[in-house]
């Protein structure tokens, strides 16, 4: 199974995100990670949708989505040309003993101490999944509490635009 | 560098850039229906005050809407009271799921979109099925249901359902309207989206203050659908790569579906079929959509096709598949199906291309232009380099044809046969009529034993499998073709299932004919449980029929319902009983045929096995030529 990154330009409307979830169920395809925000034009939202599936079947999630009434246009994103990150907060045990080590530890993946208490540390990295992956290996053995994290953002090299042309048409 | 590559460069050109189909696209022809998108006649309507509910009424008028099919509810009464004062003629039905199934029925004759209103709650997850039914089988259809208010949806209202929620994975598209002033555009953009590119069901949740509250209402209004254009001219160079497969091909089959009947393409079709003398094979969506009786059809292939259609897919070389999406009940065994055949795949829906069986070359748009564009490139392709002969795969093909035509034996029990009733309904009625089954044996043996010529003139469902289709879909397709004989042939089980809508019929002056075709069991299972249960019948026995309970009693039903019952028993009674049905038009008569429970839908591909294990009768294959 290769790992494909979407985006998908679809219309803010509501029950969007659901339509978008429920084909993915039912077509049993399995969504590895889905970020949703709003892009820089007004009532176009955007979804970055991380999926793992085989070149057939990628193509079928393309077209089953394509399918869908409120979206406006796919492009898959290849980490060559794109640029791909995933945000991560994770509270790390931490006391007086092992404050510094977990701060440098952070400081190393140039992550930044956001929350700081008697014992634990809340620490907040951006970066590619396989950076993010280390980051927490090497903060495992202090004690991690808790992790909170996004889904993969992704946006294309270069400078143009995915809603230029997209969008010019309607 | 580039920002990336498109996911899928054949499918996106139809999204992103609006025209013209794969890879690339040549035509530059923008969708016409982009021109046109508001259904009907586009009278324009200057601006003016309404409520909600006139705004809908009035723009099923302006949609060229006649007919709709409905049932009034608590969260739908404020549109029933302008609907009351309207042309729309609304046909009050008994249960919701007859309302969604005459809506189809309607489209399905017609060809236009089919309409049915309800309520909240239970009146809309009464339409799931026919919605569902409707998506299966690609049939235009726009769904209308009242919703509670918009200010207290969410709190487990009385009647309140997620309408737009729960029918999501079977739409097409769905709306939740909750401000009167969407009403116009969104009808607008529902009746687009039902009847262009593939037609499927569109749902039109509209809340209770939505339809009270007041608006302006002008005509026609912008449709606003930026993520949809359909494609309709197929590209020049993969028609140029079909036509040059079929050239080659040896051994080509057209595997015809319901696409042709959808898009209106059965007269293109025949030229096509024509031109290159290829074998036709319609599947159970497209009964009619060539005709039964022309030399090139070779029957209707799948799970109970004739050997000469089955094997013309199966020894294929090259399958020419136009509107047909390998579905299971026709491929069988999906790594089994036609091992050695090219696939050419023509369909408005590029997500039905290779989604089951790969294609070599496939074409994306509507079959109205595809087909003829098809034949103009064959043509050239022929003169250039000469018409192919395939002679003898016809030799082949028409041996088996000759060798396995479609029969059955007569029943041991001494009960009349159901094929032969369903066959003589055909033959006495004739091509002009419009038959409607039900799901089950007595489907298949109307989609077997009745020969259809035209198109449009076979309902059924085929996807969903909907027991009770039949007689509400019959309702409608009467409805719609008031002028044709329409023959509900159901099973006896099915019939149990909607016969309310007689009630229906009757009083609305719908005077549809039912043949119940009862063998006083669910007879596929029982034909299942005959076959691969060691005749244990669990739970197949309904007491219809000959030697039962008889409950309920067919004929005194329709008496109930003031309609004409008639009984037949007996062989020598079958052409009278139908000719007495025949001449019946001033109310729906309903045929009780009390059939033998043995009889068996052959041929059979059993489940799970390949195409190459087709059986003629029980343990029976046919004895195959030898190959050249």
């Amino acid at each position: 199974m290769t790992r494909h990154t979407l985006s998908v330009l679809v219309e803010d409307k509501p029950g969007v995100l659901t339509r978008v979830a429920s084909m993915f169920a039912r077509r049993a395809f399995n969504i590895n990670s889905l970020a949703v925000g709003p892009t820089e034009v007004t009532g176009v939202s955007r979804m970055t949708v991380v999926v793992d599936a085989d070149g057939e079947l990628i193509e079928q999630v393309t077209k089953q989505l394509n399918k869908l009434v409120n979206v406006i246009k796919i492009v898959e994103l290849v980490s060559d040309n794109s640029v791909q990150r995933d945000h991560i907060l994770v509270k790390v045990r931490a006391d007086a003993a092992t404050r510094l080590q977990v701060t440098q530890a952070a400081d190393l993946f140039r992550a930044s101490v956001v929350d700081v208490s008697t014992d634990s540390l809340t620490i907040e990295a951006t970066g590619h999944p396989d950076k993010l992956t280390a980051l927490l290996n090497v903060l495992e053995p202090f004690g991690i509490r808790e992790i909170v994290q996004s889904g993969t953002l992704a946006i294309g090299r270069g400078s143009r635009s995915m809603s230029d042309r997209a969008l010019r048409a309607s | 560098m580039s920002k990336g590559s498109p996911a899928s460069p054949a499918l996106l050109a139809t999204k992103s850039h609006g025209h013209g189909g794969h890879a690339g696209g040549s035509s530059g022809a923008v969708s016409p229906a982009a021109q046109t998108a508001v259904v009907g006649p586009n009278n324009v309507v200057a601006p003016v005050q309404m409520t909600g509910s006139e705004a809908l009424v009035r723009s099923l008028e302006e949609l060229g809407v006649k007919d709709v099919f409905g049932l009034p509810g608590g969260a739908i009464l404020p549109t029933y009271d302008p609907l009351m004062a309207s042309s729309l003629n609304h046909v009050l039905v008994r249960h919701e799921q007859g309302a969604g199934h005459a809506a189809q029925g309607y489209a399905m004759v017609t060809g236009e979109v089919g309409v049915c209103i309800v309520t909240s709650g239970p009146g809309a997850t009464n339409l799931v099925t026919p919605i569902m039914d409707a998506h299966m089988d690609s049939v235009p259809m726009v769904a209308i249901t009242g919703q509670v208010s918009s200010s207290v949806i969410g709190t487990d209202a009385f009647q309140e359902a997620d309408i737009v929620g729960i029918t999501m994975p079977v739409t097409k598209h769905s709306y939740l309207v909750t401000n009167a002033q969407d009403v116009p555009r969104v009808l607008a953009e529902a009746f687009h989206l039902a009847s262009t590119g593939r037609p499927g069901p569109v749902l039109v949740d509209v809340s209770k203050d939505a339809q009270q509250g007041l608006m302006t209402f002008s005509w026609p209004p912008t449709i606003d659908l930026p993520g949809y254009r359909p494609v309709f001219r197929g590209h020049s160079k993969q028609l140029r790569e079909a036509a040059r497969l079929i050239r080659e091909a040896k051994k080509p089959v057209l595997y015809v579906g319901g696409g042709v009947i959808k898009a209106n393409a059965s007269q293109e079709l025949l030229e096509l079929a024509e031109f290159t003398g290829i074998p036709v094979a319609t599947t159970l969506m497209a009964r009619g959509a060539f005709p039964d009786s022309h030399t090139l059809h070779v029957g209707m292939p799948g799970m109970h096709g004739s050997v000469s259609a089955v094997t013309a897919l199966q020894q294929s070389d090259l399958l020419i598949t136009l509107g047909a999406r390998f579905d299971d009940r026709v491929t069988g065994v999906l790594k089994s199906f036609a091992p050695h055949a090219k696939v050419i795949h023509a369909d408005i829906d590029p997500a039905e291309i290779s989604k089951n069986r790969t294609a070599d070359v496939p074409i994306v748009g509507s079959l109205k232009e595809i087909i003829p564009d098809l034949t103009a490139a064959v043509k050239v392709e022929f003169d250039a380099g000469g018409a192919p002969d395939i002679s003898d795969w016809w030799a082949f093909l028409g041996n088996l044809r000759d060798t396995y035509p479609l029969g059955w034996t007569e029943p041991e029990d001494g009960l009349m046969s159901p094929q032969r009733v369903i066959s003589r309904i055909g033959a006495l009625t004739g091509p002009e009529g419009v038959y409607v089954a039900g799901v089950g044996q007595h489907q298949m043996w109307a989609a077997q034993f009745v020969k259809y010529e035209r198109p449009r003139s076979w309902l059924n469902s085929g996807g969903a499998g909907t027991m009770g289709y039949s007689v509400p879909a019959a309702m409608g397709a009467k409805v719609g073709n008031p002028d044709r004989v329409v023959w509900a042939i159901d099973g006896d089980g099915c019939f149990q299932m909607t016969n309310q809508e007689l009630a229906t019929c009757r009083i609305n002056n719908i005077p549809i004919k039912v043949a119940v075709i009862n063998n006083s069991s669910l007879g596929m299972v029982r034909q299942w449980q005959t076959l691969f249960y060691d005749s244990r019948y669990s739970n197949t026995d309904l007491n219809t029929g000959h030697d039962s309970m008889r409950v309920p009693d067919f004929v005194k039903l329709a008496d109930a319902y003031d309609c004409v019952g008639l009984r037949c028993e007996r062989v020598e009674d079958i052409d009278a009983t139908i000719e007495a049905a025949l001449a019946i038009n001033d109310r729906p008569v309903v045929i009780d045929f009390v059939v033998s429970p043995d009889s068996m839908v052959w041929p059979m591909v059993p489940s799970g096995v390949s195409n190459d294990q087709i059986q003629v009768a029980r343990n029976m294959t046919p004895v195959w030529q030898e190959e050249d």
